[in-house]
């Protein structure tokens, strides 16, 4: 022991004149070597890695990712560190697809939520029971920055759905990488439980032009979805009452007296799995990525389909993207059509298939792919898909406010006179 | 209208209705809005009143009326049991219904989401979105909390999940606490 550390201290000295990083791992090794069983699990936490390599050791945390561009699934995996991904709702959903990215070595990850960690939450997956009672940002970012140290993460404890909040999670997704890479975020996942906070993330994005991804598990815990939201392309959380996968259960047998909502870690990763992959097809440009793709756990079943943009939607902002994209038709139609004809004429240039020994013929499964794909008309729905809400009914406008005598009152006239009984 | 008692349903035929779509982010509109919740409010507190069926108070915590603070209150087997009141209104009002809260009740009753908010029937979220923009904070007191506080106050109050404030304080206090009136 006495020894070890006084060739610590040469070693030290030599470090003085020059510094080496390779002896700085040799001598950091040494050390956790001295500290013993408990010592040595403590400081096994990796350095930061500089570039992702493909190179197979034993400790390189990212080669099996790598393997994926060497097989020719993805183009550039690396690219993954240029992007920021910003999670909604840390629990049982949305830390389970926190883990997956920072496994995946994704550049930034910003987390919101304003709860905290509880003994209730231990039935389903990443929080741990030492954790309880830290915010759930922070108890994620001290396990994420364990599992991979590449990941600049940003923890945001705070309630969305609040005028201030809103404008704290508004100015956050707006606001450039810490490391100066990219400026806002690539994509934003809606891991909430409810109604009220995914209108939020709705607003949010619409407002920001900013493509987003949604999900949820339903309260009885055996179905959830996801579905993929581009401003003014596709529908907006608004332009229709949800939609949400039909679990099979008859609501009138359903006991809902005494319990709000149940959950299972199984419905929750499964969709948080689908979640990440659609994620990692849209931003690594590989597959098809979802519209929308329910779950039925009863089933096993995964209902999809498409959503159009309502021209009547509620919300102003839906309604000037929907505009905006109009408008960019001819650019996009061009641009579609350059890619086609690149394309034509790589396929001339290396044929497919042809050495085809076995004779086999390939069928072009991409039609039945996009015919079970639905479009969803007014009514129409896929098989075990409904609305989770009705729409609002239809009723004619009042005459202007002027005409009603009580609203001539001015705001604080009003506030007087509900002052007024509420001390009577 | 499923789901309601007769009484709710006449009261609620009572509270006018609203006809500004503004939320909290919405400036001008959103003052035009204000001024029609605090109508409705206040037809809804002089209803129940004039029933002898008071069971709320209410009042913006600030100047923009995007935070409420009050109390309710339940009688069961003839005492009264009174509830701290508390919601935000949500940016995506009044297409989403405000989340009520409770919070002298969080994690006393499983029919509550974390912080006390409320957990709301299956009739309650459907009814909202129908008739949006035209429920407001009253119709969400009248159809959302008022139903919750008649179905679960006396559940939390048998089970001994909740105390009178009379049996809870010590005997010396007990005089002085039935003394005082609850709301202020
Ligand atoms: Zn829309």
């Amino acid at each position: 022991m006495e020894e070890d550390l006084h060739t610590l201290l040469r070693d030290l000295d030599a470090l003085k004149q020059l510094p080496d990083p390779a002896s700085i791992d040799r001598m950091r090794d040494r050390v956790v070597k001295m500290m013993g069983p408990s010592g040595a699990a403590a400081a096994a936490t990796r350095s930061k890695i500089k570039d992702m390599s493909a190179e197979v050791v034993d400790s390189n945390p990212y080669s099996r990712l790598m393997a994926l561009q060497r097989m020719g699934i993805v183009d550039n995996y690396e690219r993954i560190r240029d992007y920021s991904v910003a999670i909604v709702g840390v629990g049982g959903v949305g830390s389970v697809a926190a883990e997956m990215l920072t496994r995946c070595g994704i550049g930034r990850l910003l987390l919101y939520d304003y709860d905290t960690v509880e003994l209730a939450n231990m039935n389903r997956l990443f929080f741990r029971p030492d954790q309880v009672g830290m915010t759930k940002t922070d108890a994620a970012v001290q396990t994420l920055s364990e599992i991979n140290p590449d990941v600049v993460l940003e923890s945001y404890s705070l309630n969305i759905t609040t005028v201030k909040g809103f404008e704290t999670f508004l100015g956050s997704l707006e606001a450039r990488s810490s490391n100066g890479r990219s400026t806002g975020v690539d994509l934003v996942l809606s891991c909430v439980d409810n109604y009220e906070a995914r209108m939020v993330v709705n607003q949010a994005c619409n407002e920001l032009r900013q493509t987003w991804m949604e999900s949820g598990v339903s309260e009885d815990a055996v179905s959830g979805h996801i579905q993929l939201l581009v401003p003014g392309e596709t529908a907006c959380f608004a332009c229709a009452p949800p939609l949400v996968v039909a679990s099979g259960v008859d609501e009138r047998t359903l006991k809902r007296d005494g319990v709000c909502a149940a959950s299972l870690p199984t419905t929750m990763g499964v969709v948080a799995g689908l979640l990440v992959q659609n994620s990692l097809k849209y931003l690594l440009k590989f597959g098809q990525v979802s519209p929308y793709l329910g779950y039925n756990s009863l089933k096993d079943f995964f209902p999809t389909m498409e959503m159009r943009p309502n021209p009547q939607c509620s919300n102003p902002a839906c309604l000037e993207r929907q505009k905006e994209y109009m408008q960019s038709k001819p650019a996009r139609d061009a641009a579609a059509k350059a890619k086609m004809e690149a394309e034509a004429s790589a396929a001339i240039e290396y044929p497919v298939h042809m050495d085809n020994e076995w004779n086999i013929s390939v069928l072009d499964d991409s039609d039945t792919a996009t015919s079970s794909v639905q479009r969803a008309s007014a009514d129409i729905l896929p098989e075990g898909l409904v609305r989770e809400l009705p729409d609002e009914d239809s009723f004619i406008e009042p005459p202007a406010p002027a005409s009603s005598g009580a609203i001539d009152d001015d705001l604080e006239d009003l506030q007087r006179q509900l002052d007024a009984l509420n001390s009577s | 209208m499923e789901g309601w008692d007769k009484g709710t349903k006449s009261v609620v035929g009572e509270i006018p209705l609203l006809s500004t779509r503004a939320g909290p982010r919405d400036g001008d509109a959103w003052r035009q809005r204000l001024k029609e919740e605090y109508r409705a409010l206040i037809a809804y507190t002089s209803v129940n009143k004039a029933k002898d069926n008071d069971w709320f108070r209410i009042s913006a915590a600030n100047p923009e009326g995007t935070r409420w603070e009050g109390t309710c209150w339940y009688v069961h087997n003839l005492r009264r049991y009174e509830f701290p009141l508390q919601f935000d209104i949500p940016v995506a009002y009044p297409q989403v219904a405000p989340e009520i809260e409770l919070p002298t009740l969080d994690g006393k009753t499983h029919k509550m989401y974390r912080g006390g908010k409320i957990c709301l029937t299956v009739h309650f979220k459907p009814l909202w979105a129908k008739n949006c923009p035209r429920f407001g904070l009253a119709h969400a007191l009248c159809l959302g909390l008022a139903p919750w506080l008649a179905a679960e106050v006396p559940i939390l109050v048998d089970s001994g999940m909740v105390k009178h404030k009379d049996d809870e304080a010590a005997p010396a206090d007990a005089a002085a606490a039935s003394g005082s009136a609850a709301a202020s």
